[in-house]
């Protein structure tokens, strides 16, 4: 826990540091499953060299996990990933910096046509690769700590956060929790103070499926002074776990035992979990106005009806040309996304950072966008 | 045959003059490296945050606005409240720190019997060396939950105070909390040069005042407090500078916000300069950066400004 705060609350070069730590430390125990890995991944020809790849810093866990994952099939291959956020790693990626990028939030359509002088032709795309529910998690003495969920709709969720129920007894919860005894505990909303894809992700969420109760604009900031800010997800959570009462948003990997709310879809409050959160991600329609070849862009549907779906989700995508400059790596790019978006790198990330599966719909997609990249 | 080359030593003097050359080039050299130093960070800042001066201002706002969420767009606007967050902070761990330090040396000098003496001295310049991080982990896991009780009572019972006005925020991350872990840490340092200099009191004018029927109290209000004063006041400007610059226990603690309000036990009010530093650095493009480091700049010309009107004091309290 303290190492964890430590490392996400450092400057860059704290987490860097920490970060070639633990890149040596898996280095070493992945002998023992390299084996197993190698013969059922075995066909495709060896990378070797060094490639770095910057981004999302939600990522972080997952990639961690699959760069030695990789390493276990490639171990001629060096593979960095440097979380500077997902803004300053697709500027990095547009000068050339990079063989990848990491984002939470897709291209944008100058992006796209600035990639055009990366790229040996054409110009970059996004697929998704990782799919991570945001919990919005919560302390409250007689609830969570008995491992009761809290059922709202996504009109409660948008006051809550906007400081208009303050306490949580409030009529409006109540009525959608007939079984629990809520206390008359004021409400202390907790979010980031940092600039954050996962905000971004849960505000979109209140901002789709309740437009009237969240006037705010989209951004990665947080738009109100209401509650308290807190840096990066363990910042959140150790704030939430400080007293009672609080409330706050974040990864499901990081929420342990607060208790999380039951999220209304449809007719019925559904629990967050891997599976429900790869489920609205399967039902969501591609984003059409995302223009460009090979690019994979989901379209959260935020009012899903979807049985067991989790509405709010945060897809994070991976950022690469269909032909480097260098073919080598072109080489590593399709080697290393193929082993990313495939089911075992999927497992991978889901057993490091606790991400939901890609759906198998989309993932055939993604295959083929994959296999655009030219390796000569 | 060694007191023999001694002597012979002291009665060259043309090894010692080599020496004295030697030394006072190196002494030299020392001093003015340190001036090179301040002349390099000084430029360094300049340089950096010269696109925040001379380059695109609609780049610039909407760098800012990017910051803020569009609280600000004017760098002004932006630098203003962390600036008055900053010196809110440390001047209130002044405030604590001060007379408890002031109390724990007169303690030491004049009252403790040796040996306590002895060991508390000790104690207090361990402290001294504790990083600021294990002062800020320790804040913000171990204080911030255990402190509630007394902020919450302070609310209720001394609200009516602007300062203290209601309700005190729970998890209590606020400026007052920051205050008091930042009056942990400079502490010591007051504690410890006080110390130094109140020991230091000519003996013959407290014998003096106690030969003239003073109490104790009296004997320390008329000779050990006077004596002491100017090196006092610079004892807390160096603690002030310690308190102004702190980052990681700041950054640990405080929920941030950005207003000038002195409502010390409600969260997300102010934010300090170095903490803003820390928090916005790792996802701050090139001119984030620079508007980053202007905000260093800032805090840079306020701590030699502290620094100078603490020389002041002190040179009046000589004089």
């Amino acid at each position: 826990m303290v190492k964890n705060l430590f490392v996400r609350r450092g400057i860059a070069a704290v987490s860097l540091l920490a970060m070639t730590a633990a890149l040596a430390a898996c280095g070493d125990n992945v002998s023992a499953d390299s084996s197993n890995n190698a013969s059922s991944n075995g066909s495709s020809e060896k990378i070797s060299g060094e490639f770095s790849g910057a981004g999302a810093s939600s990522q972080q866990a997952a990639v961690e996990a699959l760069i030695a994952g990789y390493k276990s099939l490639n171990p001629d291959a060096t593979v960095n990933y440097n979380p500077t956020g997902s803004g300053a790693g697709v500027s990095s990626f547009l000068t050339g910096a990079l063989a990848w990028a990491g984002s939470d939030a897709a291209l944008t359509a100058d992006q796209v046509e600035q990639s055009k002088s990366v790229c040996a032709k054409g110009t970059a795309f996004d697929v998704p690769v990782y799919v991570s529910p945001i919990a919005v998690a919560f302390n409250l003495k007689g609830v969570s700590d008995q491992g009761k969920h809290v059922n709202m709709d996504a009109s409660t969720i948008a006051k809550i956060f906007d400081g208009k129920i303050t306490t949580w007894n409030d009529q409006a919860i109540a009525s959608q929790n007939p079984d629990l005894k809520l206390p008359a505990t004021p409400i202390t909303v907790v979010h980031r103070s940092d600039k954050s894809g996962t905000t971004e992700n849960f505000l979109s969420y209140v901002k789709d499926a309740a437009p009237n109760d969240w006037q705010y604009d989209l951004s990665e900031n947080w738009p109100n002074s209401v509650g308290q800010g807190s840096k990066g997800t363990s910042g959140v959570i150790s704030t939430i776990k400080q007293a009672d009462g609080t409330i706050g948003y974040a990864d499901f990997s990081q929420v342990g035992d607060l208790g999380t709310v039951a999220v209304k879809v449809g007719d019925s409050y559904n629990e967050i979990s891997a599976e429900a959160g790869s489920k609205v991600v399967e039902a969501s329609p591609l984003d059409e106005s995302a223009k460009g070849e090979n690019r994979i862009v989901v379209k959260i549907d935020h009012n899903t009806t979807a049985a067991g779906a989790y509405p709010i989700v945060l897809v994070s995508y991976d950022i690469a040309c269909p032909a480097y400059k260098d073919a080598k790596t072109g080489q590593f790019v399709k080697s290393w996304l193929t082993y990313v978006t495939s089911e075992q790198g999927q497992k991978v990330a889901e057993d490091a950072a606790g991400s939901a599966p890609l759906p198998s719909k989309l993932a055939d997609k993604i295959a083929q966008s994959i296999n655009a990249i030219e390796t000569k | 045959m060694s007191s023999h080359s001694t002597t012979a030593a002291l009665t060259q003097p043309a090894g010692g003059k080599r020496a004295d050359k030697t030394f006072k080039a190196v002494a030299y050299a020392c001093g003015i490296l340190i001036l090179v130093v301040l002349a390099a960070v000084a430029l360094f800042l300049l340089f950096r945050a010269l696109p925040l001066i001379t380059g695109d201002q609609a780049a610039n706002s909407e760098t800012i606005s990017n910051f803020t969420g569009g609280k600000s767009t004017n760098f002004w606007q932006y630098v203003g409240p962390l600036l008055f967050g900053t010196v809110l902070v440390s001047a209130l761990a002044l405030i604590v720190a001060f007379f408890v330090s002031i109390g724990i040396a007169l303690f030491i000098s004049h009252y403790a019997p040796r040996k306590l003496a002895t060991a508390l001295s000790y104690v207090v310049d361990l402290l001294a060396a504790i990083p600021s991080v294990i002062y800020g982990l320790w804040g913000g896991l171990v204080l911030v939950p255990a402190i509630f009780p007394f902020w919450n009572w302070v609310a209720e019972y001394l609200g009516w105070i602007p300062i203290f006005a209601g309700p005190a925020s729970n998890p209590p991350r606020t400026v007052a909390t920051v205050a008091v872990v930042l009056a942990v840490m400079i502490l010591p340092i007051i504690t410890s040069m006080s110390r130094d200099i109140f020991q230091q009191t000519p003996r013959l004018q407290e014998e003096a005042a106690l030969a003239l029927g003073a109490t104790k109290w009296e004997m320390i209000k008329l000779a050990v407090l006077p004596f002491g004063k100017s090196g006092v006041v610079s004892a807390s400007m160096l603690g002030l500078g310690r308190a102004l610059g702190e980052t990681m226990a700041v950054l640990m603690i405080l929920s941030p916000g950005m207003t000038y309000s002195f409502k010390l036990l409600q969260a997300s009010q102010s934010q300090t300069i170095a903490a803003n530093i820390a928090a916005q650095y790792p996802e701050a493009n090139d001119l984030g950066v620079s508007v980053l480091i202007g905000t260093g700049l800032v805090l840079f010309v306020i701590t030699f400004v502290v620094n100078y009107i603490a020389r002041k004091i002190t040179e009046k309290a000589t004089a």
